[in-house]
């Protein structure tokens, strides 16, 4: 009840002040809404020969936005639909606030949902769709208009109230859907692909406004997504999955900066393989000439790949170096300048585009490594 | 490789004026094909019209049994059709929804009735009814009959219209909103089926309307077994209700598919045709 008290004068205040949803001014934080927190417990699903999830564990704390990432295939939508109660897993259990959810219909666990597309119903405009959900928990009608009137007016849809789904743009319509997950004042909101039917300009809109709502809602949110960028930008924290198994959870800064192993680093980022040779008995390794630190996660002996992100190389024109530029790639304030090394590996190196006006390619560069301690991986064949 | 790089890009100037050719070109076709359907369809009504003479339509509708005999049709129609979709309706969206892999099992079944012969159906009928002769006296028994006659035809057009749907996201979507089945079946699905359930009605009762084979079997007097009846007595009263029966059937589903397209257009969807419904719609930017 609390929640719903909170989440309501928040609508009312950003109504009345006609506050732009992506308002900037409120982040009423998840500590303080009394958020609910959900527990995903070794849960296991197996279709016919594949594990979609295999012991697949992951706690969100109340009010938190975590994303499961990942390659199509990798078990992260099975995850969200398990949670949402479209399907069952085999072992493993849900915790809502502590509590098993494993028995609860999908229609009773309270959880709003947007999907990727085609989910509003085209029957209804888009008033009653948000309103759907009020009415099943017999709202009267006239405050079920007035808070499904003001929800649409929290995602700036308010004259498009009467207007019925097949009238409103793919953008328009995933807002409608947002706010009719939002209207039942939801415990978890589940975000199924969201963004992913949408255009390049729409979808950075349209993510900005879903984490700012999120915030000052302090909805617990679990966002499934295949897309890096949206991962990154949007949550607290990102779960990179592979296989049915959720190979590193953390910030999105350390997800990046520090993968926990070779999938994350290459699946996040662009990643660049150098082959080396392990020395000091796994805690150090030699590449383009420098011996640098390894850090804990790989292999300890055998033929190694060092992982190197493009920014993290330096390169600079040099007469008789140990690489040629092979091609240049211009990304406005950067250049993503490619070198092919001697042993025909070839790297990408990302240079501020000043300096990357000297590389053509041709140009013999010397391509450096930083002490600092790097991630290594078994060699590709 | 070259000369097939460039082939690809020439070729496309060249389709474009010759389909315009074509284009232009079909008019002719269409009115010849027209024309010769018209021929087809309408000379025999126009013989007919000139065989049983205008004033026969006024004696009509005092022949002995006109009446009772075009309202049992018409009961018969309103029992069958709703026997049909509480049966078909329910099932089809189950099937799609939780047993997709028996579609296809289930087209097959539904075609069988086409393939049956009538004959074949009613003894059938008439053998599992033995042991309740109340049903097996009463008219009501030709329903039940014309349900199993109707079921390729409701089926298929119901088919059609869940394809439409993204089925499986508008009921996760109702079902995480908080609707049960029923609610969601009919709020959520029957709504967005109008026009696939119009067209079954539409289908369902031309079938009742004009069946004739069954209600002679099951010695049940509808009305075109009247008409043919009717026809020993005096022929050209016969023909001149056959044509009345043609002309208020085909204006009744004329009525339901104007009501039907009217309702759909306002919800986005297509004009009512059998067996075709609204194609998905497209999610925009």
């Amino acid at each position: 009840m609390a929640t719903n008290e909170i989440a309501g004068k928040e609508t009312t205040a950003a109504s009345e002040t006609g506050a732009a949803p992506n308002g900037s001014g409120v982040t009423a934080s998840a500590a303080g809404s009394g958020g609910t927190s959900v527990s995903l417990r070794g849960l296991t699903r197996v279709f016919a020969q594949t594990r979609a999830l295999d012991q697949m564990s992951l706690e969100i704390a109340p009010g938190e936005l975590v994303a499961l990432l990942g390659p199509s295939g990798c078990g992260k939508t099975t995850a969200l639909r398990i949670v949402a109660g479209f399907e069952y897993a085999d072992a493993g259990e849900v915790l809502i606030d502590g509590k098993d959810i494993s028995g609860v219909p999908a229609a009773k666990r309270d959880m709003g949902m947007v999907f990727q597309s085609y989910s509003l119903f085209p029957n209804m405009n888009a008033l009653d769709n948000v309103a759907f959900g009020l009415r099943m928990r017999k709202v009267a009608g006239s405050t079920r208009r007035k808070r499904a009137g003001e929800l649409l007016e929290m995602v700036g849809l308010s004259a498009q109230a009467g207007q019925y789904p097949h009238q409103l743009s793919g953008g328009q319509q995933q807002r409608v859907a947002l706010a009719r997950a939002l209207a039942i004042e939801p415990r978890v909101l589940l975000l199924d692909e969201p963004l992913s039917a949408l255009d390049a300009k729409v979808r950075q809109q349209l993510r900005e406004q879903i984490r700012s709502l999120q915030q000052r809602l302090g909805t617990t949110t679990l966002f499934v997504t295949h897309d890096q960028e949206e991962a990154l930008s949007m949550s607290d924290r990102v779960g990179v999955m592979r296989a049915g198994r959720l190979e590193q959870v953390a910030e999105p800064a350390e997800l990046y900066a520090r993968p926990a192993t070779a999938f994350v680093a290459e699946f996040v980022g662009t990643m660049n393989r150098l082959p080396a040779e392990l020395g000091g008995g796994g805690t150090a390794v030699t590449v383009l000439g420098v011996t640098v630190p390894v850090q804990e996660g790989g292999p300890a002996s055998g033929e190694v790949d060092v992982l190197v992100r493009p920014e993290n190389l330096t390169v600079a024109v040099a007469e008789g170096g140990n690489g040629i530029v092979s091609g240049r790639t211009f990304l406005g304030a950067v250049t993503r300048v490619a070198v092919l090394l001697s042993g025909d590996t070839e790297v990408s190196i990302d240079v501020p585009s000043s300096t990357a006006l000297a590389m053509s390619p041709g140009t013999a560069v010397r391509v450096g490594l930083p002490g600092t301690p790097v991630l290594v991986a078994p060699r590709q064949p | 490789m070259a000369a097939l790089t460039h082939e690809a890009p020439a070729a496309a100037p060249e389709t474009a004026p010759a389909m315009n050719r074509r284009r232009r070109a079909l008019p002719v076709w269409r009115w010849v094909i027209l024309l010769v359907a018209a021929v087809y369809f309408l000379l025999p009504l126009w013989g007919a019209l000139r065989f049983s003479g205008i004033s026969a339509f006024g004696s009509v509708i005092s022949q002995d049994g006109f009446g009772s005999s075009l309202w049992l049709s018409v009961r018969l129609a309103i029992v069958t059709t709703a026997i049909t979709l509480v049966l078909m309706v329910p099932t089809t969206v189950y099937v799609h929804l939780r047993l997709p892999k028996l579609r296809r099992v289930l087209d097959s079944i539904t075609i069988l009735p086409v393939v049956i012969p009538p004959v074949v159906l009613i003894i059938g009928v008439l053998q599992i009814t033995k042991s309740t002769p109340a049903l097996q006296e009463s008219p009501y028994l030709l329903s039940l009959e014309y349900v199993i006659l109707a079921m390729p035809f409701a089926y298929r057009a119901i088919d059609a219209g869940l394809r439409a749907l993204d089925l499986k996201t508008l009921t996760e979507a109702s079902s995480s909103l908080g609707a049960g089945w029923v609610v969601t079946l009919w709020r959520v699905i029957l709504p967005n089926l109008t026009t696939a359930l119009l067209s079954a009605t539409v289908l369902t009762v031309a079938l009742v309307l004009g069946e004739y084979t069954m209600a002679t079997l099951d010695l049940t007097q509808t009305f075109p077994v009247w008409i043919v009846v009717n026809d020993q007595v005096s022929a050209q009263v016969s023909v001149a209700s056959s044509l009345l029966a043609l002309f208020v059937t085909w204006l009744v589903l004329m009525l339901i598919t104007m009501l039907g397209t009217r309702q759909s257009r306002r919800r986005g969807g297509g004009e009512v045709t059998l067996f075709t419904a609204a194609a998905p719609q497209t999610i925009g930017n």
